[in-house]
């Protein structure tokens, strides 16, 4: 397996964005724990904007990672902002992800798309 | 502090070992095979480090065969006797484990592609292969049995004494892999009719690169490598001496106060950390039946995943392993623990933890205090 970089090693040892919110507007659940990977994500929307957002995650060092890195990049931005970022996005800004954990623990913008779907879902039948 | 908790993959050669091997580098350099004075002296102590690996299992030296590894010696025992039956007109039917390590697992793959057919045992909870399976498997085409004898994950010691006598009774050339076993658990080859045993130099605190294989005298067994007739003709290539040597000086500084230190300090880590850590699991055969190696500890701690738990550990010194899902390269969960039918859930959250004699109860305590810390940080972000 490739290495995690220092980068990854210094989030992992103190992720931030972890926890829940008790009243959050959207909440996106993807992943099995019986496969490895399993993710909450909580928001709190105004304006159209992601005002706060945080994480639960049962998963490898990437899983925990890229839960992390993907609620500093979306915090404060709005709807359809956070939604343009990929995979490859969280990945470069930790400065690369082992090749084999790409795609089998990146899921946390899968996270945040259905915690917005759950977000509008909930807006329409209000 | 650092802690070294995965003797199950390789363990320190000790300090005694690498001063046995250093004038074998220098001073009696000489090539085995050559039969001036040079060669001689390195001849004859390669005969005494076969002694004293045949010592070990009560057999002949002559019945001991070194190779590379672990691995080697079980490619060569698995397929140097599938290809001597083959080539005698015998059956073409094998049969081994679901919970191998992969030299044998890959190797019954390789056989198959040639057209053997396999059979895979079935396990059950705790690791221990279906002795009723193994005599309803068995046909007048079965030529080989290999089962492992201690595993490397769970530490399940299987019951190769009844094993071998089925094979016995049946005709049938019985492997076993006792890489995690050898010097650990006891085996008497005039005791238990084994025809082929691998062992491995680099788990019991000798050099890495070099191990064995027990055959059995009259066992039919093909040679892999062709070259010159090196090691009675089975295996071809200039004799690893200083590796042989260092092997044999590791199997001489095993005792049997060690092995009741190491089980004890086991215990204890697994007692205590059942006691203060709640939803914790041991995978395999109870700490206390007799039916578990004595260094190995394996634990599923529920809502947090293996390598999470690994990486903490790691970042504050202390060192274990994982069978586990994203620990590998496969990213798939341990094929023992799934063929042990564990429960789903606890599959990625599982830690393999073995002990060996250099360790201390200073360093199990400080292992027990982190593991602690680390699953109860990990368990406050997990969504389970």
């Amino acid at each position: 397996m490739d290495e995690y970089n220092e980068k990854v090693m210094a989030l992992f040892k103190n992720p931030h964005n972890m926890g829940e919110i008790k009243d959050a507007d959207g909440i996106g659940k993807v992943g099995n724990p019986v496969c490895g990977d399993l993710m909450y994500a909580y928001i709190k929307v105004k304006n159209n904007i992601i005002e706060d957002i945080k994480m639960k995650t049962f998963g490898c060092v990437a899983a925990i990672v890229t839960s992390s890195k993907m609620a500093d990049l979306v915090k404060g931005k709005t709807l359809e902002e956070s939604l343009k970022i990929t995979k490859q996005d969280i990945a470069d800004e930790l400065g690369g992800l082992p090749r084999e954990k790409m795609h089998c623990s990146n899921l946390a913008n899968d996270a945040l798309r259905k915690a917005i779907e759950d977000y509008n879902e909930k807006k329409n039948t209000k | 502090m650092r802690v070294y908790l995965d003797h199950g993959a390789t363990t320190p050669t000790d300090e005694k070992v690498v001063e046995a091997m250093l004038p074998y580098f220098t001073e009696i350099f000489g090539n085995p095979s050559s039969i001036h004075e040079f060669g001689r002296e390195a001849n004859k102590a390669i005969q005494k480090a076969r002694e004293t690996i045949a010592a070990k299992l009560n057999a002949n030296p002559s019945e001991i065969l070194f190779t590379s590894g672990g691995t080697e010696s079980d490619n060569l025992a698995i397929k140097g006797t599938a290809t001597a039956a083959k080539d005698a007109g015998r059956g073409n039917h094998i049969i081994t484990s679901k919970i191998e390590h992969p030299a044998v697992l890959r190797s019954f793959e390789a056989l198959e592609k040639e057209g053997f057919k396999a059979t895979y045992l079935n396990v059950d909870r705790e690791g221990f292969v279906d002795l009723e399976q193994l005599k309803e498997s068995i046909t007048n085409e079965t030529i080989l049995v290999s089962v492992m004898h201690a595993n490397n994950e769970v530490g399940t010691i299987q019951d190769i004494d009844e094993i071998a006598k089925i094979c016995k009774e049946n005709n049938v050339i019985f492997h076993t892999d006792a890489v995690q076993s050898f010097t650990k658990v006891p085996l008497d080859v005039q005791k238990i009719p084994v025809d082929l045993v691998s062992m491995s130099s680099h788990k019991i605190h000798g050099p890495k690169g070099v191990g064995a294989l027990y055959v059995r005298k009259g066992t039919p067994l093909k040679k892999l490598n062709d070259g010159g007739g090196h090691e009675f003709g089975m295996r071809a290539g200039t004799e690893n001496v200083t590796g042989f040597i260092g092997f044999a000086k590791a199997v001489e500084l095993t005792t049997e106060n060690e092995i009741t230190d190491i089980a004890r300090m086991r215990d204890k880590f697994v007692n205590t950390v059942l006691e203060k850590i709640p939803d914790v699991k041991l995978n395999g055969p109870g700490i206390s039946e007799g039916k578990r190696l004595c260094n190995n500890a394996n634990l599923s701690f529920k809502r947090v995943e293996g390598e999470s738990i690994l990486m903490r550990l790691d970042a504050l010194g202390i060192a274990v392993s994982t069978g586990s899902a994203c620990s590998s390269k496969s990213l798939k969960a341990s094929h023992v623990l799934t063929s042990m039918n564990i429960d789903p859930l606890l599959l990625h959250s599982s830690l393999r933890i073995t002990l060996g004699r250099e360790n201390t109860d200073e360093e199990i305590d400080y292992t027990i205090e982190s593991l602690e810390k680390v699953i109860s940080d990990l368990r406050s972000i997990s969504p389970l």
